[in-house]
């Protein structure tokens, strides 16, 4: 590890003062001069025709100002992957599951609003529909999309070798299956946006996205906007967890009714809509068979994968494949073979949640793994660190771990945890488990076809030189992403952090393409460390010009300028900095040249001093189809342990610690690594034990609260250990990589493997609630 | 039909017009321009839109304005004096226990109406307190150390 001043540190964040003051903005915060009020009308049917739509009784409501449909908005198809764009606004021709939008209104109120939307009448004709994957994917199953037939939105074949032949050369194969349910990210923002459309037909939208380029591009293309004429701004965002990587339907409708209104328009979700919008995890069945030797080697796994992908497609087509490209480690394989198959069902579409499209296949090879250990009598950590992969090592399906401290993360964990002491030593009702994963650092490529960099990052120096202004497209929605660019630029420029401004999340200030697949530190961080790189070039050319001395003589640490190490001969140009700064009230001091009045110098010469960043991936990975899914520049890894006891009478379950292990590359903040890590697990713990979105027998949610839909509160966390492994990763900035998606990856088979230490019983279906585990205790007996 | 309350609000006094079906929340958010009081479901599920009432955390969204008549409130804007953050604040900030902050204010007031009620609160008290204000980004570790950590520093203080 390099010896930084600001980086590896736990610096506090850049945001936190205004956070922990109630003075951040987040988009419903916003209210402009003559602002109208929004809502959508939904379906309240899962899969109807659309007969006819009236709405002028609704249009003739005092104070509505406007009323859009699909007349209005057009039938432009959108969606997140130009190869699936299976949305229209409003739907036109049928609806596809309760919820799917048809119409909104824009009023001078928020009541008038909603009372409108009661005025609108919608004839429809209904027509059968169907909730389950595997019913769906039936002959005469109703069809959702007379363009795919057999209700089969995404269909992917992948083999590594012969799996077959492999499977057979084995001395052991073990089976096993596992069904997650659909999960709600549960973010405690509701989406909200303000749309304001200006003359001469310019939009600006403030809205709670982790992608404002990519709602920039598709409002551009729905709304029929150029694209140069939309501006998308993100104010503080309360949590996405992947449901906000795309545009939303309250996004463009903001959009349209102002552009139709003149006047700025806000919509927010009240928490029911988030749980109708979702594009939160899938429902997944897992399929898997796993080959050894005697000797505990792995050789070949065989996987398929169902997903329930609800009406529309999402980023589903990146799920699906995800479900079979993250398994291809941290173990090596010699083969490995993947089915996967997503079908649409008359429910909201299902998107990319943490962990996109790994964890329940993750759960669920975890599990096998253990399984298998236990058949072959080796203990599960040996049997995992027999097959790890290490630095250097590449998958079966060409996934390249530049850099991987997996067996470090696992010796942790077993050290951390007393997993020595405990395994198999504790008695019935108490268990420990463990399991790892892996995640990317951000996609190869971006979700539409394009050479585009995938980051740019300006740098713009203040007048006096001595605030560094770093201007990023990226968006901060809780992970510290501004906090983590502020320290690289800091670091990289050799000035305090306190010098540094983070302006982020606008898609004026840069092109970025955002907050998913944990791709912000990388990749952003390796745009503002270049453009830092360029504004500390341009001053030290400047210097060494003006002092004639070698470039190379000059360091910057920590608001300082160094000549061979010293101070140098600098008189000159601070005489002239302070003839300059007269009238000022913080004139330089010091035997050192401060960097704000080489800055400020340098300005003058130069006019004002701007440096530029950007970064795009060099091509990855393999050849064959959907190589672009899962290759990445680099792999963050973590393994976890976690300690449970049950309730042998009940089922209940209590998680008593969990010991946890990421290796992240360099920790940028520490702080904040933790922070990821810890959140990951409460996650992970949520979706495992009682996190489920439930339908009733027509399409309807049945807990869409946070009353009704639990997510884990301060009682169910028990306290977390999180250790921070640290490799040098050779393509990430300072040697960093991911961690806020790789930490959930473990959380789940980790619990599992635990419960069925405890008690003897192997749960393949979430969440285990004490009714689901009381029922498999008993049925053992 | 309008009513006229009157309560004091971060220690200013108040006197205005609501709605009978205002809630609270609403009535500090779109009448008084205090948003720093967020909404997260507006069902009293998610402790977002906590504020201290007459000393006891509640929940604004479940509280109507009327009923907030003659009382004493204090909002995460109430909190910092003189621009100086409240130790639970400079906790918060110091030990991480803020990521994307939806549930920060909720979660501080939540904390405050603990440590006034009970300044040296074992780990299982606080994270008592903390149950009904829920957050999805921190595992609550790092803000269960941080109330650990103000409380520690408000006794400290109070003692010299
Ligand atoms: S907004 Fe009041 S409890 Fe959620
Ligand atoms: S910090 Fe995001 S919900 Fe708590």
């Amino acid at each position: 590890m390099g010896d930084y001043q600001v980086l590896n540190t736990r610096a506090t964040r850049v945001d936190g003062p205004v956070k922990a003051t109630g003075q951040a903005k987040y988009a419903d915060d916003f209210k402009f001069q003559g602002m109208l009020y929004a809502s959508i009308l939904q379906s309240p049917l899962a899969h109807a025709r659309i007969l006819r739509i009236d709405t002028s009784k609704a249009k003739k409501l005092p104070g509505v100002k406007a009323v859009v449909t699909s007349k209005e908005a057009g039938l432009i198809k959108y969606g997140v992957s130009p190869a699936r764009y299976d949305e229209t606004l409003f739907a036109h021709d049928k609806v596809r599951y309760v919820g799917d939008e048809i119409a909104a209104v824009a009023a001078s109120d928020p009541d008038i609003a909603l009372e409108a939307l009661s005025l609108i009448k919608v004839d429809y004709e209904e027509l059968p529909a169907v909730f389950d994957m595997f019913e769906a994917m039936k002959e005469g199953a109703p069809l959702i999309h007379d363009e795919f037939p057999g209700n089969m939105n995404a269909e992917v074949h992948q083999e590594f070798g012969d799996t077959e032949a492999a499977l057979q050369s084995c001395d052991l194969v073990v089976d096993h299956t596992f069904l997650n349910k659909r999960q709600d990210a549960a973010f405690l923002e509701p989406h909200s946006c303000v749309a304001v459309f200006e003359n001469p037909g310019r939009l600006t939208l403030y809205t709670s996205t982790q992608v404002p380029h990519y709602v920039m591009r598709t409002v551009a293309m729905t709304l029929q906007i150029p694209v140069g004429n939309v501006r998308v701004i993100k104010p503080y965002v309360g949590g996405g967890f992947g449901p906000k990587c795309e545009a939303t339907p309250l996004e463009m409708s903001c959009g349209l009714l102002s552009k139709i209104t003149g006047q700025p328009v806000k919509m927010t979700y009240s928490r029911e809509q988030v749980f109708l919008h979702s594009r939160a995890r899938h429902q997944f069945y897992a399929e898997m068979s796993l080959g050894v030797m005697k000797d505990g080697t792995m050789v070949a796994l065989r996987n398929k994968a169902v997903l329930d992908g609800g009406a529309y497609t999402s980023f589903g087509i990146a799920t699906v494949y995800y479900s079979g490209s993250l398994l291809g480690g941290p173990y090596k394989l010699k083969s490995m073979k993947y089915d996967g198959y997503r079908a649409y069902t008359n429910k909201p579409a299902c998107g990319a949640q943490r962990g996109h499209g790994g964890v329940a296949h993750r759960a669920c090879f975890e599990q096998l793994i253990d399984i298998t250990a236990e058949k072959l009598g080796i203990d599960p950590i040996d049997m995992r660190l027999k097959n790890i992969m290490v630095t250097g090592d590449m998958t079966v399906n060409e996934l390249d771990m530049s850099s991987l401290g997996m067996k470090e993360c696992i010796e942790a964990i077993r050290a951390g945890s007393g997993w020595n002491n405990k395994k198999g030593k504790l008695p019935k009702g108490k268990g420990i488990g463990m399991a790892c994963g892996f995640f990317v650092s951000g996609a190869g490529y971006p979700i539409y076809r394009s050479d585009t960099y995938h980051s740019t990052v300006v740098i713009k120096l203040s007048e006096d030189g001595g605030v560094a202004n770093v201007m990023t497209g990226s968006a901060e929605i809780g992970q510290g992403s501004d906090t983590a660019m502020a320290m690289i630029a800091a670091e990289t420029l050799g000035i305090k952090l306190n010098d540094v401004r983070v302006y982020s999340g606008d898609t004026d200030y840069s092109v970025d393409l955002g907050a998913y697949s944990s791709r912000q530190t990388l990749m952003t961080g390796h745009a503002t460390k270049e453009a830092a790189e360029d504004v500390k070039n341009q001053i030290a050319s400047y210097l060494a010009q003006e002092l004639n001395v070698p470039v190379a003589s000059i360091t910057f640490v920590d608001g300082i300028v160094k000549f061979d190490g010293g101070p140098g001969n600098f008189e000159k140009l601070r005489t002239n900095y302070i003839k300059e700064h007269r009238g000022w009230t913080d004139p330089p001091t010091g035997e050192y040249l401060t960097f704000r009045e080489a800055a400020r110098m340098a300005y003058l010469k130069a006019g004002t001093i701007v440096g530029t960043g950007k970064y795009k991936p060099p091509r990855l990975g393999g050849s064959y189809k959907g190589a672009a899914v899962g290759t990445s520049p680099a792999y963050g890894c973590s393994a976890q342990i976690v300690e449970v006891s049950v309730d042998l009478e009940t089922g209940e379950i209590t998680v008593d610690g969990m010991t946890d292990a990421h290796d992240c590359g360099l920790a940028i903040n520490k702080t904040s690594v933790e922070g990821q890590m810890q959140g990951s697990l409460s996650m992970g713990l949520g979706e495992c034990l009682f996190e489920e979105v439930k339908f009733d027998s027509r399409g309807r949610i049945i807990n869409p609260s946070l009353g009704e839909y639990k997510i884990p509160t301060a009682l169910d966390m028990p306290k977390v250990k999180s250790i921070i492994v640290e490799s040098h990763e050779p393509n990430g900035p300072y040697g960093a990589k991911e961690v806020g998606e790789g930490a959930i990856m473990p959380t789940i088979p980790a619990i599992l493997n635990a419960i069925y230490d405890a008690t003897g019983v192997r749960i393949n279906e979430l969440p285990v609630t004490s009714e689901r585990l009381f029922m498999a205790m008993k049925n053992k007996t | 039909m309008k009513r006229i309350i009157k309560l004091t609000i971060n220690g200013k006094p108040v006197e205005t017009a609501v709605s009978p079906n205002q809630t609270l929340l609403q009535f500090l958010r779109d009448d008084m321009n205090l948003t720093g009081t967020k909404h997260g479901c507006g069902l009293g599920d998610c402790g977002a839109c906590t504020v201290i009432l007459d000393g006891k955390a509640v929940n604004s969204c479940l509280v109507l304005a009327i009923q907030a008549d003659n009382s004493e409130i204090l909002t995460i804007e109430g909190l910092a004096q003189d621009g100086k953050l409240h130790p639970i604040q400079q906790s918060f900030v110091d030990k991480g226990a803020i990521q994307c902050g939806f549930c920060t204010p909720g979660m501080i007031l939540s904390a405050k109406a603990l440590l006034d009620q009970k300044p040296n609160p074992s780990e299982l008290e606080i994270r008592t307190a903390l149950s009904g204000n829920l957050c999805r980004c921190t595992g609550y570790q790092k803000i269960v150390e941080a109330i650990g950590e103000a409380a520690e520093v408000i006794r400290m203080r109070e003692e010299s």
